[in-house]
């Protein structure tokens, strides 16, 4: 990769928040037009690091750039070129759908004509409530006009702390469609996100946890990577079978994944018997009416599995 | 659940054709619908689709337009305050305070909801050892991680051992895997009886509910067990169904 194709670049970046370490030595690396997404408990360090990079907190140590411009250094020449959505609603309650993008244009120095081009798409579904106070907007409106406010004035990278939270499958599937649209303009994206379905729509996703990124890849490559064979199981009564299946010693993880239940088995421990035994020892126990196959990890099974390394107990 | 006597067997919700008119416009048009005891009963539907403002009329916060509804025994529109006294409520954005200690957002939840301090100290004890958090009962909740602060507030919330719990996004910006730990509280509550009344835009939760509803511009699209449901629309997850449901015209 040549350091000409990296919009986004963090090096052993640190931040302690008194005796609270939010990030420690934190390494990673945007290409430029990339779809970038950071994902990792709460608490990781997500928005600490989104602080950092846009030029509002200074790291403790450790240096980053954004599109070549050093953070500390060249802070006012970044807040020109980043466009920031933070994880809270941040525009202004109390100003109209209209005099907030005014407004964040006229910071920006450029008139929302501009570069409407760029955030039709977004901005016409909320343009007919053009009047109306920000604060009156339903979750996904607002969310659109955060967005459309923070691209009024066409920036190189755009950062999205948590974008989706709260908002329903439908407008969810919407904004990350808007996002797609951003790409084609070349805008290099960093989001972090709760949802694994979007992580999955990244063309790199890191996966954070205790201010560190444990690993960082596509997503197939992050699927790719799993360690363990993968079973799903359901039946009449999941919860107990969620209990019982805590109990087992080759079981090293089980948790519910919508109507089945997956159960993360050691490959060493796992052989073509294993389900035969494994349907025999439950109905042993009393469990009745279930069905257990192998399965392909989706990249939530990686997150469950990368999460419960890290921690020492399970 | 396993209790057959008619007591037992009454709706802990009822509702019908509850309306919600604020000026010209229906934010809840006549919905009709029943919860029994024990059960987890996903409330779904859109941003805007008139879900805050049928809870809050089912938590007595707001009085209905038209129609009527009882909740834990309770009428909504005559005795909001004894429905209050006997639900508990959880919402994503507020729900302990930062600034008071884990104990302390214990003992002023029991002391709103009317639990003598005995009672108090010993559910907070009880509560703190189910889940493992006794070495944090003098911690400040400020200082916890989100993750804690959810389980913290699901077990504050039902402090005054409610019939029903009214749960409103409580996994929003969740990761997935305090996600999960979360519902499996969930489920350890409706076991000990208490009715689970919740919302999410997370759609694999919604296949851990006995049965969902999907609210669209105020009305009930649809109400069934997550398996009917697929069933009905010829969809393999909940996801779909609710894609489903969003694109039709009515």
């Amino acid at each position: 990769m040549k350091s000409s194709d990296i919009s986004v670049e963090a090096k052993g970046v640190s931040k302690n928040y008194s005796s609270v370490k939010a990030l420690d030595d934190l390494s990673l690396s945007v290409q430029k037009g990339e779809m970038f997404g950071l994902i990792g408990p709460d608490g990781a360090g997500k928005s600490t690091l989104f602080r950092i990079l846009t030029t509002l907190i200074l790291p403790d140590s450790g240096v980053a750039t954004i599109e070549g411009f050093d953070i500390k250094r060249d802070y006012k020449s970044i807040r020109r070129i980043i466009g920031y959505m933070p994880g809270r609603f941040s525009l202004y309650g109390d100003l109209t759908v209209d005099e907030n993008l005014s407004f964040f244009a006229s910071v920006f120095n450029v008139k929302v004509a501009d570069n409407y081009p760029l955030i039709e798409n977004i901005f016409k579904d909320i343009a007919p409530f053009g009047s109306r106070r920000a604060s009156r907007l339903s979750g996904g409106m607002k969310q659109k006009l955060a967005l459309s406010c923070a691209l009024i004035h066409k920036p190189s990278v755009l950062f999205l702390d948590e974008p989706t939270t709260g908002v329903d499958p439908v407008s969810r599937r919407e904004f990350w469609q808007m996002l797609e649209r951003l790409k084609t303009y070349g805008i290099t994206i960093v989001v972090s996100t709760s949802y694994m379905d979007e992580a999955l729509l990244c063309d790199r996703v890191a996966l954070i946890k205790e201010g560190r990124v444990l690993s960082s890849d596509s997503p197939r490559g992050v699927i790719d990577s799993y360690q363990n064979t993968l079973l799903a199981i359901w039946g009449d009564d999941m919860h107990s079978l969620l209990k019982e299946l805590r109990s087992y010693n080759e079981v090293k993880s089980v948790y519910s994944f919508g109507q089945e239940h997956h159960i993360a088995i050691d490959k060493k421990l796992y052989n073509h018997n294993y389900i035969d035994s494994l349907t025999q020892k439950l109905e042993e126990r009393g469990e009745r009416n279930f069905h257990i196959k192998v399965i392909a990890p989706t990249i939530e099974d990686c997150y469950m599995e990368f999460s419960a390394n890290k921690e020492g107990y399970e | 659940m396993n209790n057959n006597s008619g007591e037992n067997m009454k709706p802990v919700i009822f509702v019908e054709n509850l309306t919600k008119v604020f000026g010209k416009f229906t934010a809840v048009n006549s919905i009709s619908f029943e919860v029994n005891k024990g059960e987890i009963f996903g409330f779904l539907g859109a941003n805007g689709a008139g879900k805050t403002t049928a809870m809050k009329m089912l938590c007595g916060l707001l009085k209905p337009t038209s129609g009527r509804g009882s909740v834990a025994g309770f009428d909504i529109t005559r005795e909001p305050e004894r429905v209050k006294a006997n639900i508990g409520y959880m919402s994503q954005r507020f729900s302990l305070y930062d600034d008071l200690r884990v104990w302390e957002n214990f003992r002023l939840f029991g002391g709103i909801y009317g639990l003598k301090e005995r009672e108090i100290s010993q559910t907070t004890e009880r509560m703190l050892h189910e889940l493992g958090f006794t070495q944090e009962r003098n911690t400040m909740v400020k200082s916890l991680p989100a993750g804690w602060k959810q389980k913290l507030a699901f077990s504050v919330a039902i402090i005054h051992n409610p019939g029903i719990v009214f749960l409103d996004e409580p996994t929003g910006g969740v990761d997935p895997k305090a996600r999960r730990q979360f519902w499996e509280l969930i489920y350890d509550a409706a076991e000990r009886g208490i009715t689970i009344f919740v919302t999410t835009h997370y759609m694999d939760e919604a296949e851990y509910c006995s049965r969902v509803s999907i609210m669209k511009d105020g009305a009930i699209d649809a109400l069934d067990t997550p398996a009917n449901l697929k069933l009905k629309y010829g969809a393999k997850s909940m996801d779909e169904v609710f894609y489903q449901l969003a694109n039709s015209k009515r």
